[in-house]
């Protein structure tokens, strides 16, 4: 079984007691009034669906609740950085290849 | 059970037959508590453990307790208070006046959940039939709470003595629950 570790919870769990929550840093339009179709369209379903090195949201829902962020190999599952929801999106590239990727 | 944690608050109802009487574990279903969903900010926190009687833990996974109060931490802005069934509105006009305007919430959920007292040598042991958590005492010590799944149903647990813990799970699960912990700890009798 997959070990998943909380931010908040500070420690590792089971993956049975997260979900994934998709694509992480996708920033909702800050003015709806504005926004186009098109736009609207790209924030609510297109997604890279990255074959690789990827930053999810993941939530600890039966734990604390709380949504983090997390990168991830979609290949191989293996976790390469685990953050706090808000803190900046790291350097994919730099990660894959401190992790020989 | 006076060496337990909260000894005053989490009592075994007396009303119940035991669900499980094993020389190793039984199990007995807890009498009617208030719980509270809190949620507030950092600032506020304590002033509300002021006006509720304990502090509320800030490190994870922990609980501040004394007989009558119990303050357990489930996330990061997110806390279950558990009071005597008479203390009910002494807490939310205690916290509610404490806190005025400083946003918060504070849920009764008394009714939401069902709890049971899992106690005996074998506690951990039966606990461990349906929860992927270690429940050693050096990664989860007397004190610590956690939510978690046991098999298909979240629960929470919150070991209030070295061979004692409270589960919880919401009202129409605990059938379930309370059913494979007794079907699972047949296995004890059989051995
Ligand atoms: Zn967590």
């Amino acid at each position: 079984m997959l070990l998943i570790y909380c931010p908040y919870c500070e420690i590792e769990r089971a993956e049975t007691e997260f979900r994934c929550g998709g694509e992480a840093h996708i920033a909702r339009p800050s003015d709806p009034e504005k926004t186009t179709d098109d736009d609207w369209v790209e924030f609510l379903y297109m997604r890279s669906n990255t074959k690789g090195i990827a930053a999810e949201r993941w939530r600890h829902i039966h734990g604390c609740g709380r949504f983090f962020n997390a990168v991830r190999d979609t290949v191989s599952d293996e976790f390469l950085k685990i953050y706090k929801t808000g803190e900046a999106k790291p350097d994919l590239e730099a990660l894959a290849r401190e992790a020989g990727k | 059970m006076s060496d337990l944690l909260a000894s005053d608050l989490i009592t075994p109802d007396a009303g119940e037959p035991p669900l499980l009487g094993l020389a190793s574990v039984s199990i007995l279903k807890v009498a009617p508590l208030a719980r509270f969903s809190f949620r507030a900010r950092t600032a506020s926190l304590k002033k509300a453990g002021t006006a509720f009687g304990v502090p509320l833990p800030v490190k994870p996974l922990t609980s501040e307790t004394t007989a009558k109060r119990a303050a357990l931490w489930m996330g990061p802005d997110e806390w279950t208070l558990l009071a005597p069934e008479e203390d009910l509105q002494a807490v939310i006009t205690g916290i509610g006046s404490k806190l005025g305007n400083e946003p918060h919430a504070l849920v009764d959920v008394s009714d939401r959940s069902e709890a049971v007292i899992v106690t005996g040598e074998k506690a951990a042991w039966l606990l461990n039939t349906g929860i992927f958590v270690d429940l050693s005492q050096e990664t989860f010590p007397v004190g610590t709470v956690t939510r978690t799944l046991f098999h298909k149903a979240p629960v929470m647990i919150w070991r209030i003595g070295p061979d004692a813990f409270v589960v919880e799970a919401w009202g129409s699960f605990m059938d379930y629950v309370a059913g494979l912990l007794v079907q699972c700890a047949q296995e004890l009798e059989a051995a």
